[in-house]
């Protein structure tokens, strides 16, 4: 496959150059407990579980920085659920500047988007869901992007070969959904499956306090949704993985204490077209009682006409958080939020907390807690996984 | 005519080109000398150790390196990147500074890939846990304060300026600031900061200055102390160089998440 050829010459592409400036490492290792509150819905799931993971990172850049390699492998060692231990490359790229375009080439990670609470804009990389239930996690994804720098904006050209199916638990893992889902049959709706080529068009740019991005892709699905069915006698649910075009928009507003924000989706190709939307606000309070610390209260409602048809459980639902930061010597914060479902008051609350311990030493703290979730709620089968987790990271 | 109305009206007839000035229009001029002095760089670099400590002596430290573009008309454009804490390397922040409203920032966060535009209302908040905030560390403009020239003082072994300057953005921390000017080279020897309720917060000490392009006075170090909290920030200056050719593209949203 060329793409692979490609990679491979990416790979060794730091060896040949003669003028390269010394490469450099870094990354971390952590050890992560996951405690829950409750016995599984299904007993054969486990009970609390401690994992290994560790990333690197190598950057070496030459040509006074005009061209650079990126290499970033992941792995995590589960000691419960052997879907959840998994190698990815999260990076294996090259990328050269110009003044008015920059090409990458290889595995890379792309972020769209400005809400906090959900990200529906963000599509180029697949989200590695047996990392962290919030889909802020990725894998990596093959692609080639150029980026056009002109007056009116910059412009982004993606082609991504080589799809990247999602990770979901086992049948022993937590968080998972109302049956296993079986990976290791995906269906496409493409005849190409896997290997169909996607592509994607970004627009963005930064107009005085406005930033906006308004991107196409087009291509498989990141999403699947679901068939239900028996394998060896045991309830299990396939991917399916649809052919999209999905069409966004992204925007902030930066006006003093007040950010804005709104992320719109209209997708095709999974039944009906479809509109989804997160928008919302972040306001933050500087200073609070005199001291170095600030407060950002967040608040986001979040959309998707499909209604009870809809593939996320967050189809009319309202996100109310507040973020702390000490701007201590530890960079300790605390984001705490609860997302409410206005239909059925299924809630979620979710509190995330870190700070450092010394120079090379971070401790994080993550809880989910699901309550009051309707039977008909796609967390439904999340009701017994409330769950509080504690990572030690040493970063070198 | 009186003897003494006489003498009373040469004096003031000699002293007058002095006096016409007000210790405002001084302060301003002061001002206005030590940005001139300053400008034309075109752009810079350089390595900065940030050592924090607090009353009871525990320490920690932060690599960040800098670059900043002058703009003509406007304030200047810089990225700051992290290097530790190791766990915020590569962690940047990109800032417009302007004459008149607000900065714009970004910030970029790696894990994530995300550039996140951020609000510069924060102006007092704290840099990185350190006693600097946000407002000590960007572009000093003239605009950005309302001047009084107060007197002229012993700096060290030199003679300074003292002027006060007036925040004109009410977001700012602080009441005044009252700064010793070098009366030669124009430089800040020493900078005094009153918080909101007029009671002396911290002082700014320069000190190791150094030429660079036969020009431009870059401090070695600077050292703040706060005396409300009794903890201390060193940041300690390397590799200052001027002129490497930089331009707006190196201080872009691209250039923010490649920024090593």
């Amino acid at each position: 496959m060329p793409f692979r050829t490609l990679l491979c010459c990416i790979l060794f592409l730091p060896f040949y150059s003669a003028q390269a400036a010394q490469g450099e490492w870094s990354g971390y290792i952590a050890t992560e407990w996951r405690g829950f509150t409750s016995s599984p819905t299904d007993t054969q799931q486990h009970g609390d579980s401690t994992s290994l993971s560790a990333q690197a990172e190598y950057y070496r850049e030459w040509n006074a920085g005009k061209q650079s390699f990126r290499f970033t492998p992941f792995l995590r060692i589960d000691g419960r659920d052997t879907q959840r231990s998994h190698f990815d490359l999260r990076e294996l790229n090259w990328t050269t500047v110009h003044n008015s375009w920059e090409l990458t080439a290889g595995i890379g990670k792309v972020f769209w988007g400005v809400t906090e609470s959900q990200h529906l804009v963000d599509i180029i990389n697949q989200t590695d869901l047996v990392e962290s239930i919030d889909g802020e996690e990725k894998l990596g994804q093959a692609l080639i992007k150029l980026t056009l720098i002109r007056d009116w904006g910059d412009v982004d050209l993606f082609l991504l070969p080589g799809f990247r199916e999602r990770t979901f638990s086992s049948r022993v893992g937590r968080l998972r959904m109302a049956a296993a889902v079986d990976v290791n049959h995906p269906e496409y709706a493409s005849s190409q499956g896997r290997d169909h080529i996607d592509a994607a068009i970004r627009w963005s740019k930064s107009i005085g306090d406005w930033d906006v991005g308004v991107s196409h892709f087009s291509g498989t699905s990141r999403e699947p949704r679901f068939r239900s069915g028996m394998n060896n006698g045991r309830l299990v649910l396939t991917p399916i993985y649809e052919t999209i075009d999905q069409t966004s928009l992204d925007l902030q507003a930066t006006k003093d204490d007040w950010l804005w924000k709104l992320e719109w989706i209209s997708r095709s190709g999974q039944g009906d077209r479809y509109t989804g939307v997160a928008c919302g606000f972040e306001y933050t309070l500087y200073g609070i009682s005199e001291s170095p610390a600030d407060v950002g209260l967040i608040a986001e409602y979040l959309f998707d006409d499909r209604k009870d048809a809809a593939t996320t459980p967050f189809e009319n639902d309202l996100f109310l958080g507040a973020r702390l930061a000490l701007n201590d010597e530890a960079s300790s914060e605390l984001l705490a939020g609860m997302i409410v479902d206005l239909d059925n008051s299924s809630r979620v609350m979710s509190v995330e907390a870190s700070r450092r311990l010394g120079d090379n030493w971070k401790l994080n703290l993550e809880g989910r807690f699901f309550s009051n979730i309707d039977n008909r709620d796609s967390l439904a089968s999340f009701e017994n996984d409330d769950f509080i987790q504690l990572e030690l990271a040493w970063y070198f | 005519m009186k003897p003494i109305k006489l003498l009373l009206s040469i004096c003031l007839i000699i002293s007058a080109p002095v006096s016409a000035a007000s210790p405002e229009q001084q302060g301003l001029e002061i001002a206005k000398e030590a940005d001139k002095r300053d400008s034309g760089f075109a752009d810079s670099t350089a390595d900065m150790t940030m050592l924090l400590r607090n009353r009871h002596g525990q320490e920690s430290t932060r690599y960040i390196r800098l670059r900043t573009l002058e703009v003509e008309g406007d304030g200047d454009k810089s990225i700051s990147i992290f290097d530790r804490p190791r766990d915020v390397k590569g962690t940047a922040f990109l800032s417009f500074t302007h004459k008149a409203g607000a900065d714009d920032q970004w910030l970029y966060l790696p894990a994530l890939k995300r550039v996140k535009r951020i609000s510069s209302r924060n102006k007092s908040g704290s840099f990185m846990g350190s006693e600097f905030a946000y407002e000590d560390i960007s572009s000093q403009e003239v605009e950005k304060y309302t001047y009084k020239y107060i007197k002229d003082d012993n700096c060290g072994t030199e003679r300074c300026f003292v002027i006060e300057r007036d925040p004109v953005d009410e977001l700012s921390g602080y009441t005044r600031q009252l700064a010793w000017i070098n009366k030669k080279e124009y430089r800040p020897e020493k900078i005094e900061f009153y918080d909101r309720k007029n009671a002396l917060l911290k002082t700014l000490v320069y000190r190791g200055y150094q030429q660079y392009l036969g020009k431009y006075w870059r401090a070695n170090e600077m050292f703040m102390e706060n005396h409300q909290t009794g903890k201390t920030t060193l940041l300690s200056w390397k590799n200052y160089k001027f002129g490497n050719g930089l331009t707006a593209r190196d201080f872009d949203r691209n250039s923010l998440k490649r920024a090593r």
